[in-house]
């Protein structure tokens, strides 16, 4: 079976310094793995590479077999790779309602007609309709995302992610910024995704890491230090040094 | 239920707006409002890249000119009874003129587009207006089509065996042409493509997340708004029976920019109101001072700094605070 995403040996490299360092990785399809690792490990780089936002030196990506290493990042949106952002990347001045609207109108590829009444259009407000149903964000829908609470602009990122109906999802530090029961909440809405997408997490909370990583990848100085379990990792000297500093580091 | 006859009201009231002025013994009335419909639609056309779609082109005139040009050069071969490129007969006909100046328009707005809109924000503004300005320089040295002093177009135009030199008939033509923009305009806002333009405005990175490549899209608004451009520069030059350079200098960009500024960025009816004031402003104060600049720049400064939104925006906080 070919792996969701499956990365081979990429390198990025700034001045001076090199962000991704020889980095390959397989996400196994249906599977939450997650990417962990010190600030400036080269994670946000990472990820920016796999939506294509920044290209990369060298090194190949592929997306359920097919190479997208070259790909506009809104190609490998259709192709099925979805994101969401560490800081909230919404439309301000549309609703709840119309970011998820705008979302299925997109993905559907109704785009290009300019004498059609997009308020009339069924299909779509159906389908948006009933993602919301039932979430905690449905009694918001006619709220404008500039007036969301940043707990609720991170549940509606994932919302909007998930309307794309990825095949694997980039989750940027969803956790950030957000308290413990909206941390609980955000666990338990990614664990009921378990097996239907494939996720690459990048996350802080170790907690909320714990919690859902079927596999976790350490990431330092840019290069992947080990990938195993959460026991496997918990335990090992190496990550535990990589993150609390041997004794002759620098800082 | 009032706001939905208003645009009917406003209809009615421009189509008997002939009768009345000319019962007034006003006959510049009615030559002032066929102007004002003609910066309507420019300015119109304007505000939906910048208004709609946020991208701030400093070189719209480039299309209006365009639009103003087409024509005169067509009426310029037809009295010539000579051919452009040697194979394209001249025409005074309104029904070839009209769709040819928008055609070129869009044309010249598809170029012009798919370069600038590789750049964002001051390299955006600066490169339209290189544009506009060679287009500009073009014709002023282009000696075959009159240069500085531009084209006369003695007879104006036909329209179904009608000579649009009447100013009636053109009144009409004008107002007619008007109406279907507005209503063309105000079905785009509404539709699909509407919707993702506003998503561009708001959020380029989201619109990216969703699958969106936002290029497409704008340089699709640009040639839209560029056709719009060229529309009203037609009309211009069937109106005024004459196709000029004046029409192409940035200047004109500018006064586009500011009737959609003056009346409200991204309302729909804001270029209508910015024209107008536009428009009256100009006429009035300049028969009264040559320093009429002077007050425009005041009344802009006043727009600016003390309303949100423009005319449009003023009005619209007006009627939230009477309610």
């Amino acid at each position: 079976m070919t792996a969701a995403l499956e990365i081979r040996n990429l390198f990025k490299h700034f001045a001076g310094l090199t962000a991704t360092d020889n980095v390959s990785l397989t996400l196994k399809t249906g599977q939450i793995h997650a990417l962990i690792g010190p600030n400036g490990a080269g994670k946000s780089t990472l990820i920016n590479q796999l939506a294509g936002t920044l290209p990369p030196d060298s090194g190949q990506i592929f997306l359920e077999g097919q190479d997208i290493t070259l790909r506009h990042p809104a190609e490998r949106v259709l192709l099925g790779l979805g994101r969401t952002f560490q800081v909230t990347n919404l439309l301000g001045e549309f609703t709840v309602r119309e970011n998820l609207g705008i979302a299925v109108q997109a993905r559907c590829g109704r785009t290009l007609r300019i004498l059609d009444r997009i308020s009339g259009v069924r299909t779509i407000w159906d389908e948006t309709d009933a993602t919301l149903a039932g979430t905690a964000l449905e009694a918001r829908a006619g709220t404008v995302v500039d007036d969301l609470s940043h707990g609720e602009r991170k549940q509606l990122e994932l919302l909007v992610a998930l309307v794309g109906k990825p095949k694997v999802l980039l989750l940027d530090e969803p956790m950030a910024g957000l308290g413990h029961a909206e941390s609980q909440d955000m666990i338990q809405a990614l664990e009921k995704l378990r097996g239907q997408v494939t996720i690459l997490l990048v996350e802080h909370d170790m907690e909320a890491v714990f919690a859902l990583a079927d596999e976790i990848s350490v990431l330092v100085y840019g290069s992947l230090l080990m990938t195993g379990t959460a026991d496997e990792v918990s335990s090992s000297k190496e990550v535990r040094e990589a993150y609390l500093g041997s004794e002759d580091s620098p800082c | 239920m009032p706001r939905k006859l208003l645009p009917l009201l406003l209809i009615v009231a421009l189509a008997c707006l002939p009768f009345v002025a000319d019962w007034l013994d006003q006959r510049a009335l009615q030559s002032l409002v066929a102007r004002i419909m003609i910066y309507a639609i420019a300015a119109a056309s304007l505000n939906l890249i910048l208004g709609f779609g946020g991208m701030v082109s400093f070189g719209h005139a480039a299309f209006f000119g365009l639009g103003n040009y087409a024509v005169g050069i067509l009426y310029f071969h037809f009295a010539d009874s000579t051919s452009l490129f040697g194979f394209i007969p001249g025409t005074d006909n309104f029904l070839i003129t009209f769709p040819a100046a928008i055609l070129v328009a869009g044309l010249f707005a598809l170029l012009i587009g798919l370069l600038a809109l590789r750049t964002e924000g001051v390299q955006f503004i600066m490169i339209t207006l290189a544009f506009a300005q060679m287009i500009f320089a073009f014709f002023v040295s282009l000696n075959g089509y009159g240069g500085d002093d531009g084209l006369i177009i003695r007879k104006a135009n036909t329209l179904f065996g009608m000579s649009l030199r009447n100013k009636t008939t053109i009144y009409y033509v004008i107002l007619a042409v008007a109406v279907g923009y507005f209503f063309w305009l105000h079905r785009v806002k509404g539709s699909s493509f509407g919707n993702i333009l506003a998503g561009i405005r708001q959020n380029e990175k989201r619109m990216v997340a969703l699958g969106i490549n936002p290029f497409r899209y704008k340089l699709f608004a640009f040639v839209l708004a560029g056709m719009g451009a060229g529309a009203a520069g037609a009309l211009m030059a069937v109106f005024l029976r004459f196709a000029s350079p004046d029409t192409l200098a940035w200047t004109k960009s500018g006064e586009f920019m500011i009737m959609v500024i003056l009346g409200g960025v991204g309302s729909f009816v804001g270029p209508i109101w910015g024209a107008a004031t536009f428009l009256v402003l100009h006429d009035y104060l300049a028969s009264w001072t040559e320093h009429w600049q002077l007050f425009m720049g005041l009344l802009l400064l006043f727009v600016v700094l003390r309303t949100k939104g423009g005319i449009a925006g003023a009005i619209e906080s007006f009627r939230a605070r009477f309610k």
